[in-house]
This record gives C-alpha cells, sequence and structure tokens, in this order.
C-alpha cells in the first residue's frame, strides 16, 4: 500500500498525545504495515476511544439480555425499537453527556439533548418524549447553583424549542458529583414498525450524502480527549471541545428527515454525533460489511482553510449522513431545500472495506473500516472489590440512636433536595408540546398517550447512586426493578430499558469491579423480570483529580398501556379511601437518605431484594389496576413509608389530602418510617375493593396490610408523627427553589 | 369551518393546533406553509406556537416578514379571523396586527405550568361562548411571554375592552403572585379594534381534552365556531331573496 501523500508520518508521542498506549500504536503500525499519517491518527484515535470503542465495558456488555418477542431492534443501532401493536414501534435510547456539560453547563446539556434526538429520528421515529437524569454535586459546593442553572435552562432551551416534550427524569445531590455532574439524556419516538430505518451502508456505488448544519471547528475531539480521560481542575480549558447547540437547525433536519423518510430514497441513515464524519460513514460500512470513499471538498464547511483532520474529527452538531439509493440523489435535494439545508454527495459506497477520504484530489486516508469497528481494541480489565466494601456494608442499628421528633425528621427528610418536588426544574420544561401528556413530570412514570391507538407509554428513569457506591451488584437491580414499579405504578407493562452507565476510570481495578457487578446486577433483574435491554451508552472517566462519582447506572424503563384511560397516579384522590401497603417493611436503614440526613452516615447494605418477590408485587399492582380496584399507586422509594404517604397527600394537581394511619410493625419505629426497604407499594382504594385487592395479594403471596384512610388535613401516622398538610407542602415544595435563590 | 394553521420553520405547535381543530372539534383543517401566499381559502387562520425561525432574533421579528404573512395582514385588514397562540401572539404583535410587545418573563426562566385566567371580554368571536368573568384553566409555556405596551396603549386596549383574558389566582384576584411574567395588567391575551384578530399567550389547543388534563381551551374554538356559524348565517340571510 502506498503511503498517503500530503502528509507526514507521525511519533509515538503524537499517538500518546491522542490517547493511544504504545500497545495500540503498534498494533496500528503492524495491521497497516506502516505508521499512519496525522489525519488517519486522527480518524484512529476516535474510533478507538473508549467512548467509541467501547473498549473496557463491550465484553461485559455482551452478558445483558437483549432480546424478546417484541425486540424489532437491540442495541448496536443508534436506537433500540420495540414493537408496540397496531403496527406501531416505539424507538428509544439514554445517553450521557458529563463532561461537555460540565465544561459549559448550558451548551453540554443542550447538546446532550440534541445528540439523542437525532439518535431517535435516525431510525425514522417522530421523538415524542425526552426525559433526562442529572446527578450535581452538593449544594454546599460553590459551582452547584451555575451548574444546575446552565443545565436546566439548556435541556429546556433544546427540548422547547425543537418540540419534543420533556415529561420525566430525576434530578438528584450528592457531593460525590461536585467535581464530575452527570447529564443523561433519553428520548423517545414512535415510527411505524415497517419503517425503521437503519445505518447499514448496502449497494455498491450508491451515493453518500451529507445533510444538515455546515461543518465547522466546534467539538473536535469531544469523543476522545473530553469523554475518554479523566478531568483535570482546569475545565475551561477544555471549553473549545464542547460544541454548540442550534436547536431551530434541528428541528428544520428532523422535520426534513422525516419527511424524506416517507419517500422511497434512503438505505441507511446515521447522526453525526460523536467523532463526526469519522464515525458515522465508518460506523455504516462496518455494519454494511462495505467500504466507503469520501471527499472532502464536498463537505459543506462554514469556516476556511479547514484541515481534513478538523473536517473528519468536527463535532458540529445537527448533521446527518445518508446513503441514498442511486438515482434518488435529487429527491433529497429537494426535501432538504424545502427545509432551507444543505444535502450534498460526497461520497460513495464501495466494496474495498476501507474507509479513504479524498482532499483537492488526494487520498489523505485509508485504513481498514475492520480496523476502526470490530477490530478496534477489547480489553478484559482487571477488576476487584475496593479495599473498604466490606467495612462499609457493616452497620450496627443498636448504635443508631432514634429520632427525638418523628415530625422533624419528616421535614428533614421532605426539604431534602433528592426528595422535595422537582417543579423548579420541570416548570422550566414543555412537557405538553405534542398534546400527548397524560401525566406529566411529578408522579411515578410520566405517561404519554400514542395517537390514533387506546394506547399509551409509561416513562421513568431510576438509579439511587447511594445503594450503588455500597454495592453496585445490588444497587443496579434496584435500579431496574424500581424503574419497573414506577411504571407498573402509572399501569403499564414493563416493555424494555435503555442504559446509561456511569462510572470513573475504567483503568483502575475497583471501578472495573464496580461496573462489573453493575452489569450483573442489571442483568440479573432484567432476566427476572423478563425485560430486554435494547439500547445503551457507556460513559467512563467520571473523575476529576483521581476521584471517581459514584457508580450510577441509571436505567430508562418504558412501559405499555393497552388503554391509556386506564393510567394510573400516585396521589390520593377522594376522601374515606382506603390506604394499603403491598410488600413487606423489613427492619433495615442501610444506604438510606435517613440515615444520611438524620445521622450523617453513608453506610451500610442497600436494601434486600428478593426478584421473585418483586415480580409478584408489580404483577399484583398491575392487576389492581387493570381491574378497577385502585385509585392511587405509589412505589415506596427514598425516605420511605413515611415520604411515600406524604408525597401521595400533597403531590396531585387537586386540593391536598390528609391521611390517618395506624402503623405497627415488629420492626424499629425509624425503619419503619423511613427505611428504604423494596417491593413496597402504596395504593389507595375505595373501602368496597379492599377485599378484592386482598384476594389478589393473597393469591400471589403478596404482604398486604391495610394502613389507615385518606381523612383530614394532617399526615397522622400514629403514634410517631402529625403534621399538618401545610408545614408538609412548604418543606417539600420550597426545597429546591430555596437552596436555588441563595 | 375551514381552518388553517400556519407552519413557520420552528413552529412546534401547529401539529397541536391542527390535531384540535381535526380531531376534537371535527372541524376542517389545513397547514399553511410559510412560503406559500395562498390561504387556501380558510374561515380562520391560526398562528401557532413555537420558535419561527428559531426566534433567535426578538420573538416573531423574522416571521412577520415570510410570504404568509403578507397574505395573513390581508386576510386580517379584511376582517378575517386570525388566532396567534404564543409564538403567533408574538409574530401578530411584531406584524402591527396587535398592540404592544412580549419581553422576557420577569423571572427570567422559561416556564411551563397551568394558569388561571379570567375571561374578560364575550363580545369578540373568539369568547362568544364563554361567560364574562369565568375562571378558565388553561397552560402557558413560554419564556418570553411578559406583555408590555405604553401607557397611552395600556390604557385604550382597557378603555376599549380590548383586554380577553387576564392572570388570576383560583378565587379570581388579579394578584402579582397569579402573574407568571410580568406582564402589564396581568393581561394574558388581547385582540384588536375590529376584534377579529386575538393573540394569547396561554395555549387553549394544550386544554382541550380530559384525558390530558383539562377541556378550559376548548371553549375559545367553540366559540369560533359558532361566531363563524352565525356569520354565514347572516351572510346568507343578506343574500336571500326579498332583500
Amino acid at each position: 500500500m502506498a503511503m498517503p501523500a500530503h502528509t507526514a508520518a507521525i511519533t509515538e508521542v503524537e499517538a500518546a498525545e491522542h490517547g493511544l498506549t504504545v500497545l495500540e500504536y503498534a498494533r496500528i503500525c503492524e495491521v497497516l504495515r506502516r505508521a499512519p499519517n496525522f489525519t488517519e491518527l486522527g480518524v484512529l484515535s476516535v474510533m478507538w476511544s473508549e467512548h467509541c470503542s467501547y473498549k473496557s465495558s463491550r465484553r461485559l456488555l455482551k452478558n445483558l439480555p437483549t432480546r424478546g418477542p417484541r425486540v424489532l431492534q437491540g442495541p448496536g443501532e443508534n436506537a433500540g425499537v420495540i414493537d408496540i401493536g397496531d403496527g406501531l414501534a416505539v424507538a428509544f435510547k439514554i445517553e450521557s453527556h458529563n463532561h461537555p456539560s460540565f465544561v459549559e453547563p448550558y451548551q453540554g446539556a443542550a447538546t446532550g439533548v440534541g445528540g439523542i434526538l437525532r439518535d431517535v429520528f435516525t431510525m425514522g421515529a417522530r421523538p415524542i418524549a425526552n426525559l433526562n437524569s442529572l446527578r450535581f454535586g452538593s449544594f454546599d459546593h460553590p459551582r452547584t447553583r451555575f451548574l444546575v442553572n446552565g443545565v436546566v435552562a439548556g435541556i429546556g432551551g433544546y427540548g422547547n424549542s425543537i418540540g419534543v416534550p420533556t415529561v420525566g427524569g430525576e434530578a438528584y445531590f450528592d457531593a460525590g458529583y461536585n467535581e464530575n455532574i452527570l447529564v443523561n439524556a433519553f428520548t423517545l419516538g414512535v415510527v411505524r414498525s415497517d419503517r425503521i430505518f437503519r445505518a447499514c451502508a448496502a449497494g455498491v456505488g450508491n451515493p453518500v450524502m451529507y445533510v444538515g448544519s455546515k461543518t465547522g471547528r466546534d467539538g473536535i475531539h469531544g469523543a476522545s480527549l473530553l469523554a475518554s480521560a479523566e478531568f483535570s481542575g482546569a475545565a475551561e480549558e477544555k471549553r473549545p471541545t464542547v460544541q454548540v447547540g442550534d436547536p431551530f437547525t434541528e428541528k428544520l433536519l428532523l422535520e426534513a428527515c422525516l419527511e424524506l423518510m416517507e419517500q422511497d430514497a434512503i438505505v441507511a441513515i446515521q447522526d453525526m454525533g460523536a467523532a463526526g464524519l469519522t464515525s458515522s460513514s465508518v460506523e455504516m460500512a462496518g455494519r454494511g460489511g462495505t467500504g466507503i470513499i469520501i471527499d472532502l471538498d464536498k463537505v459543506p464547511l462554514r469556516e476556511i482553510n479547514m484541515t481534513p483532520y478538523e473536517i473528519l474529527l468536527s463535532e458540529s452538531q445537527e448533521r446527518m449522513l445518508i446513503v441514498a439509493r442511486a438515482g434518488a440523489e435529487d429527491v433529497v435535494r429537494r426535501v432538504f431545500a424545502k427545509w432551507d439545508l444543505d444535502a450534498s454527495v460526497i461520497g460513495h459506497v464501495t466494496d474495498d472495506a476501507m474507509l479513504r477520504v479524498m482532499c483537492r484530489g488526494t487520498e489523505v486516508a485509508c485504513l481498514p473500516i475492520a480496523l476502526l469497528t470490530d477490530e478496534a481494541p477489547a480489553y478484559e480489565r482487571p477488576a476487584a472489590p475496593p479495599a473498604d466494601f466490606e467495612e462499609q456494608q457493616e452497620l450496627q442499628l443498636d448504635r443508631i440512636p432514634l429520632p427525638g421528633d418523628y415530625n422533624e425528621t419528616l421535614l428533614t427528610l421532605l426539604d431534602s433536595p433528592n426528595i422535595a418536588s422537582k417543579r423548579w426544574v420541570f416548570r422550566q420544561y414543555d412537557f405538553l408540546v405534542r398534546s400527548n401528556t397524560v401525566v406529566g413530570p411529578g408522579s411515578d412514570a410520566a405517561v404519554i398517550r400514542i395517537k390514533g391507538t387506546h394506547k399509551g407509554v409509561a416513562l421513568s428513569v431510576d438509579c439511587n447512586s447511594r445503594y450503588c457506591a455500597l454495592d453496585p451488584y445490588v444497587g443496579a437491580m434496584i435500579a431496574v426493578v424500581e424503574s419497573a414499579r414506577n411504571v407498573v405504578c402509572a399501569g403499564a407493562e414493563p416493555l424494555g430499558i435503555t442504559d446509561c452507565l456511569n462510572f470513573g476510570n475504567p483503568e483502575k481495578p475497583a471501578i472495573m469491579w464496580q461496573f462489573a457487578e453493575s452489569v450483573r446486577g442489571i442483568r440479573d433483574a432484567c432476566v427476572a423480570l423478563g425485560v430486554p435491554v435494547v439500547s445503551g451508552n457507556v460513559s467512563f472517566y467520571n473523575e476529576t483529580e483521581g476521584h471517581a462519582i459514584p457508580p450510577t447506572p441509571t436505567i430508562a424503563m418504558v412501559g405499555l398501556l393497552e388503554h391509556v384511560d386506564r393510567h394510573m397516579t400516585q396521589w390520593f384522590k377522594a376522601e374515606g379511601d382506603s390506604i394499603v401497603l403491598l410488600g413487606r417493611t423489613r427492619e433495615e436503614l442501610g444506604a438510606s437518605e435517613y440515615l444520611a440526613l438524620a445521622h450523617g452516615l453513608v453506610r451500610g447494605a442497600p436494601p434486600w431484594i428478593d426478584l421473585d418477590v418483586e415480580k409478584q408485587v408489580q404483577r399484583v399492582c398491575l392487576s389492581a389496576i387493570a381491574e378497577g380496584l385502585v385509585r392511587s399507586a405509589h412505589d415506596v422509594g427514598e425516605g420511605g413509608l413515611a415520604v411515600a404517604l406524604a408525597e401521595c397527600c400533597i403531590c396531585g394537581p387537586g386540593p391536598d389530602l390528609g391521611a390517618v394511619i395506624e402503623l405497627e410493625g415488629a420492626v424499629r419505629p425509624d425503619a419503619l418510617l423511613f427505611g428504604e426497604s423494596q417491593s413496597r407499594i402504596l395504593v389507595s382504594l375505595r373501602r368496597r375493593n379492599l377485599g378484592r385487592l386482598r384476594e389478589l395479594a393473597t393469591a400471589a403471596d403478596v404482604p398486604f396490610a391495610l394502613l389507615g384512610e385518606v381523612r383530614g388535613r394532617r399526615l397522622v401516622i400514629s403514634p410517631l408523627v402529625d403534621v399538618g398538610l401545610e408545614e408538609i407542602q412548604r418543606a417539600w415544595a420550597t426545597a429546591l427553589p430555596r437552596r436555588m435563590a441563595v | 369551518m375551514r381552518w388553517g394553521v400556519v407552519t413557520f420553520p420552528g413552529s412546534n405547535d401547529d401539529h397541536d393546533a391542527l390535531y384540535v381543530v381535526d380531531h376534537v372539534l371535527g372541524e376542517d383543517a389545513v397547514s399553511l406553509w410559510h412560503k406559500d401566499r395562498d390561504l387556501k381559502g380558510v374561515d380562520c387562520v391560526i398562528l401557532p406556537g413555537g420558535f419561527s425561525y428559531g426566534d433567535y432574533l426578538r420573538c416573531g421579528a423574522m416571521a412577520r416578514f415570510s410570504p404568509i404573512m403578507e397574505s395573513v395582514v390581508e386576510f386580517a385588514h379584511a376582517g378575517g379571523l386570525v388566532l396567534g397562540i404564543c409564538n403567533g401572539f408574538q409574530v401578530l404583535c411584531e406584524a402591527g396586527l396587535l398592540p404592544g410587545a412580549l419581553i422576557r418573563n420577569r423571572g427570567l426562566q422559561f416556564v411551563c405550568t397551568r394558569v388561571h385566567v379570567r375571561l374578560e371580554e364575550t363580545e369578540t368571536p373568539f369568547t362568544c361562548r364563554c361567560t364574562r368573568g369565568e375562571i378558565l384553566t388553561i397552560p402557558i409555556k413560554h419564556g418570553e411571554g411578559c406583555y408590555i405596551a405604553d401607557a397611552v396603549t395600556l390604557d385604550r386596549l382597557e378603555n376599549n375592552h380590548q383586554v380577553v383574558l387576564r392572570y388570576v389566582d383560583t378565587s379570581g384576584r388579579a394578584t402579582a403572585e397569579a402573574n407568571p411574567n410580568g406582564s402589564l395588567n396581568n393581561i394574558a391575551g388581547i385582540v384588536n379594534e375590529q376584534r377579529n384578530v386575538f393573540g394569547l399567550m396561554p395555549h387553549p389547543e394544550h386544554a382541550t381534552e380530559k384525558l390530558l388534563g383539562g377541556e378550559d381551551g376548548l371553549k375559545l374554538f367553540q366559540s369560533l365556531v359558532a361566531a363563524h356559524g352565525e356569520g354565514a348565517q347572516r351572510r346568507v340571510a343578506a343574500l336571500a331573496p326579498g332583500h
């Protein structure tokens, strides 16, 4: 093979600066039988980066269950797709944009939303709902307010402008994220099940077309340098690697792509996200087993004198690469011209399994596609639990004093930013546009109707990273089952998940162990519930100055309601209704919000979880909702039963409703009230339905306890708690705005 | 009745408006494209919510120059019914069809929430099926919905009974707390002097189905249908033999 002209060979030092190890670089030289030139080095470094190659995670991810009778597309495409009947399917995925959001919160979060939206409409799906999972540092940290403001405004700025509702999500605050926040964005779209588009380049000679925004110098090396390496304190210096979003152009791109997809013009389509033109062309050729040649002189540019290296690695937003059917070029051009967007043929599909890049008549890069995709490195990194793993799990309950004033403790918990109302956040998001939002932010799960059917989907995103820090296996299992429980509480059957696995540096054995344990937990929970993983994303190197974030395997669950008008919400509906707890309360306080807030302790084993019991509890709840027995259903989560009861009283859109509860149990009172035992659901129902619900529970061997009834203007849990709803409402509603206003 | 919904690049709630007219009202709805001049013989034009042309300049400042707006202005001057919702209201102000302007919310944040608005005027084709003083619950979702006008304009609007909707609390008082964006006089929606052009920040099209949380917005659409029907009857009567 002739050495491409136009470029000088590079050195190991330059390779190291591009994040390639000595061994990786040696392997490249060996396969190529020459040293790569500078342009090729850029291409190799991004494709072999952790972000694009999943080199530390690929082998473990293979263990996840990805199939099911409804799965039309599993992991490996731009998004996963699940059949929902009536000739329709839902495409969805979650993705991280952590480092960019820490460096430049508004644009980082905004382009995170833009990226995940493209992943979904690339599949031919019309995006109808966004969620996000946000992790910030403690409010004691001076940068937290700035980051919260910027990230929330950025998510709103992009989602609101493009007209896709942000219908739910979570916001979590923990000092473990002080120097490395997490922004995970999720999009779900609806697609006709026979019109799913994939990113698999086929048909030698078919034109490769570039559509959307012009290419600039923004975001160069976002994937390799920003997303695939630890952080140092000098975040400012990395601002040029953050992309800048333009939701208006993306709106045009979205409409143009969906319009074009109505016609028979597209063979394959992929978003130019991380690693831009490089990864989109290489991955499409990789999936198709073909080659691809592109001519950089044809790429629409917004800056002059851009080098091949810059054009190939730019992460300018709002761009797509299309392999069109030969002869359909004008159809593509016509649709994009209608929406005032660029569309130009920049190359074609070849049969030589090579990526060839031309610039001013010369070949500036020539690399085997396989070397950039399947043959990219995959490591089995050493994994070992941290030295203090077992010590951290120890918790001597008899050394923990009982609270003096349970009212006070309840109000303290309701004032915790992790438990308090997130209205300050979600009122900045348009959660109504597209007229499908049946249940918006603020209940266990959002519910979105599917127009043209009687169906709806329920969506929830969850992860308790304190559980994961103390036991990543159990924590990840709980993330899966809790997200399932949340969609069940909305009346939906869990369909499938997408996961966003946020971890520290995988080259450290303790981190790799957290990762492996989390994947094992997700697998076991998914297998038990019969729920496949259809898409996902791994974000490593969430570390700053050597401090890793708590392991955070975020799970987004999608559930299906056959009849959306039978959806359920979490708040009490009427005075006089009975209140029932399904599931057992154990004497456990480990890893709880109560322990952290009231005793300053982050330790102990996370709550015990039995997947069979969990499944039964969820089944009983689903049947009860399907039979129309219950009027509210709420997952018991952080803060335990007392917090769950308080939420049922005050979080509805109507007037607040009190409750009178008799609690008894063989466990200590603080565990009874604030313990976070899993597999528990709080329901309210008309008294006449109690018998039937008890039958359902007994048949499934699910503990059933009549706790009391909806009554009055106070929450009374005798003999421990007696608080007025105004006081509860004040603590819960003002916690976030008060902290943000400082 | 034939309704037209304009799609500017960046319009978002155009789909929602079309859906309400077509699926909820069961009326005839057509989509109007910003590059066209043809209003396709519609009886009412809706300028929908969204971020026309990205709204990177002032909201609505670009949209007013689009070809379709020339026809909409002409249509409005001839007495045609024009309903501008959110971004549509901003476009109507920029186009000079309504007085005043909409600026950044006083709180500086985008706000999406259900608000209460008091119905001030029923003598308009947009509200003829409502009751004066009735309180509607309708969502808002905007970052730039603070209505302002100079004192003379404001007086004229009030004296001419052009203020149609006002932000109020649950008991109907137009307090500062009930004002979500800082609008002068708690103004949520106004009509022009001829009362055929209505702009409002709340989204009636997002309050038309029980399943989605409420139907109060439907009254505005039903008013238009009724007003159009009466207008048509008057026209028929005017043409009837014997006149």
